[in-house]
């Protein structure tokens, strides 16, 4: 018995030993990002490796709050991301439910074909959409853009939301419908309430791909006064000195958001991804 | 009657979507192909003419490419092997009655929540020759500093090495979910006919978790060739001399830092014909190990 106890527990040990070191690798950069944005201006370039620096300050984010243009950064990476995020959820929801639902000539087709655009490398569309756009002048336009990220998203997004559909009962529908609602009710009023994990997943990836874009946002925003938050910090991490404290400080502000919202959601982040899966 | 009425419903459901796919998915897209047939570029940017496959055979003679192409699938391979080794292995360390379960799980999920041009950006940092933490690390255990960023196959290495910490937590938390989804009754069956673990990890678990890890893996591999954001920012646009590029930021470099627009439109076409095969090969196989 005592020895069966004391293999058990020295299993345990292993198993948080590895942990922890996963852990270890996981954390430390976020760690490092913290511990730049405390640094004062003159222990930029240390050698020191302790968590929090000797004489931490929090002048790097008065810094970027008060005299850079990072509320300007947010204010266009908010209008971007929820406009984006806005426009995934609400075409997604809809043309997901006809995949679930709907069995029509070309389904097989454009399931297929919405699948393919994943594999699209990021120029294969951004180069033709540049050159469009700046026939029709959106080149240098916020919704320019938010109409390039929803592009991005939507795919993805009508995905999960079909592999959301997908497990909830039709029975529960056709109740409805047998009770004389009309199919248009019936959807408003009985699915949609049911997919709720999905539409907030829904909105949460398209949100972040406004949010953390930087590859398309470059290309498509050259004025500094729409520059959003990648663009922005981009600016200050690729710049030299003191700008190093600046650029983490703004990171740590960028992500606590992202990061609270992702971990609240995480235990419905891959419902639509597992259940959905490949079936057609 | 109830039929036609739900249908006529989903198309107009479907409506919004496909105009928008159509115009800004495969409108694009077929633009894409066109422009690949012309010389479109910083001299002929007004006046682009039709050249067929020129772009295609120039493709192939770019003296890089052949490089460029084999360090795509060793960046990929050697990802997607350290993605799924690290997500499994964490998943089956959590999928244990464990105190302090939920922290594991949150702070192994960070690399994931983080925006990832962030996450590339302090990577390149740590990278530092001096200050970079990597090194500081390094020093303590007695080895000289990497001068990482400087060399081309130490610069894809660091890449990779960020690009390993970024994708392995996705893995894990398709595998926790498909490993949560197993009856234990199976486990317990197989106990009481005398499976050891290891037995039961390749009779039971990874048949499973197949199901799940199959399209995670796809679409894992599909994010990982594709991915620009890292190699892009991690080693400054391909530095040392463009000779730490993958297919994609050599296209993109190509696009917007050379203005090569046919190229790269051809360019692109070759590099998601490529990415179609494999996906496509992989699918087939897996579809016949399965019967």
């Amino acid at each position: 018995m005592r020895g069966r106890w004391l293999a058990k527990t020295w299993n345990h040990v292993w198993i948080h030993v590895l942990l922890w070191l996963l852990v270890l690798f996981a954390v430390y950069p976020v760690l490092q990002i913290v511990n730049i944005s405390l640094r004062p201006g003159d222990q930029l370039y240390t050698t020191d490796l302790s968590l929090i620096p000797a004489n931490a300050t929090f002048d790097a984010y008065r810094a970027i709050l008060f005299d850079k243009p990072f509320p300007t950064w947010i204010r266009n990476s908010l209008l971007v991301s929820l406009s984006t995020a806005l426009i995934g959820v609400s075409l997604a929801s809809l043309a997901g439910y006809a995949f679930s639902r709907m069995r029509f000539k070309a389904r097989g087709v454009a399931l297929q074909g919405i699948l393919v655009t994943q594999m699209f490398p990021a120029t294969m569309l951004l180069l033709p959409l540049y050159m469009i756009m700046r026939k029709v002048g959106l080149v240098d336009t916020l919704l320019g853009v938010v109409i390039a990220y929803a592009a991005t998203a939507l795919p993805f997004c009508v995905w999960t939301m079909k592999g959301y559909y997908d497990t909830i009962p039709v029975d529960l529908e056709e109740a409805a419908l047998i009770d004389g609602a009309s199919p248009l009710v019936a959807f408003v009023r009985v699915t949609l309430p049911l997919s709720a994990p999905a539409l907030v997943i829904t909105g949460l990836f398209s949100f972040m791909t406004g949010w953390s874009e930087f590859i398309v946002a470059r290309v498509m925003l050259p004025s500094a006064e729409l520059h959003t938050l990648p663009l922005g910090l981009e600016s200050l991490a690729s710049s030299y000195q003191t700008e190093w404290a600046n650029y983490a400080a703004g990171s740590v502000l960028v992500c606590i958001p992202v990061v609270v919202l992702f971990l609240v959601l995480s235990r419905y982040l891959v419902s639509g991804l597992t259940l959905g899966g490949v079936k057609g | 009657m109830l039929e036609s009425r739900v249908n006529r419903l989903a198309l107009w459901f479907l409506a919004p979507t496909a105009v928008v796919l159509l115009l800004v998915v495969a409108y694009p897209f077929i633009y894409n192909v066109g422009m690949s047939f012309t010389n479109w570029n910083m001299y002929h940017f007004r006046d682009p003419s039709f050249n067929g496959l020129a772009n295609y055979f120039k493709l192939f003679q770019e003296p890089e490419f052949k490089n460029i192409f084999l360090r795509t699938f060793l960046w990929t391979g050697v990802n997607l092997v350290f993605h799924v080794t690290l997500g499994l292995g964490a998943a089956l360390l959590l999928n244990q009655r464990l105190p302090g379960r939920p922290l594991y799980r949150a702070l192994l999920i960070l690399p994931w929540a983080m925006p990832q041009y962030i996450s590339a950006l302090t990577w390149r940092g740590m990278f530092n020759l001096e200050y970079g933490a990597v090194n500081l690390l390094l020093a303590k255990f007695g080895i000289d500093a990497v001068p990482w960023l400087s060399g081309e196959w130490t610069a894809f290495a660091a890449a990779t090495l960020t690009n390993i910490w970024l994708g392995f937590p996705f893995i894990m938390v398709v595998a926790l979910g498909g490993l949560q989804s197993i009856p234990v009754e199976l486990y317990e069956a197989a106990r009481i006919d005398g499976a050891g673990p290891i037995r039961r990890f390749f009779s039971i678990t990874l048949p499973m978790l197949r199901p799940v890890l199959t399209p995670a893996i796809v679409l894992g591999t599909i994010w990982t060739f594709n991915n620009l954001n890292v190699i892009w920012l991690v080693t400054k646009q391909g530095e040392p001399a463009d000779k730490s590029h993958i297919l994609v930021t050599f296209v993109y470099k190509a696009a917007f830092t050379y203005y090569r627009y046919g190229y790269a439109a051809a360019f692109s076409v070759f590099i998601f014909l490529t990415l179609f095969g494999i996906v496509k090969i992989y699918q087939r196989s897996q579809a016949e190990e399965a019967f």
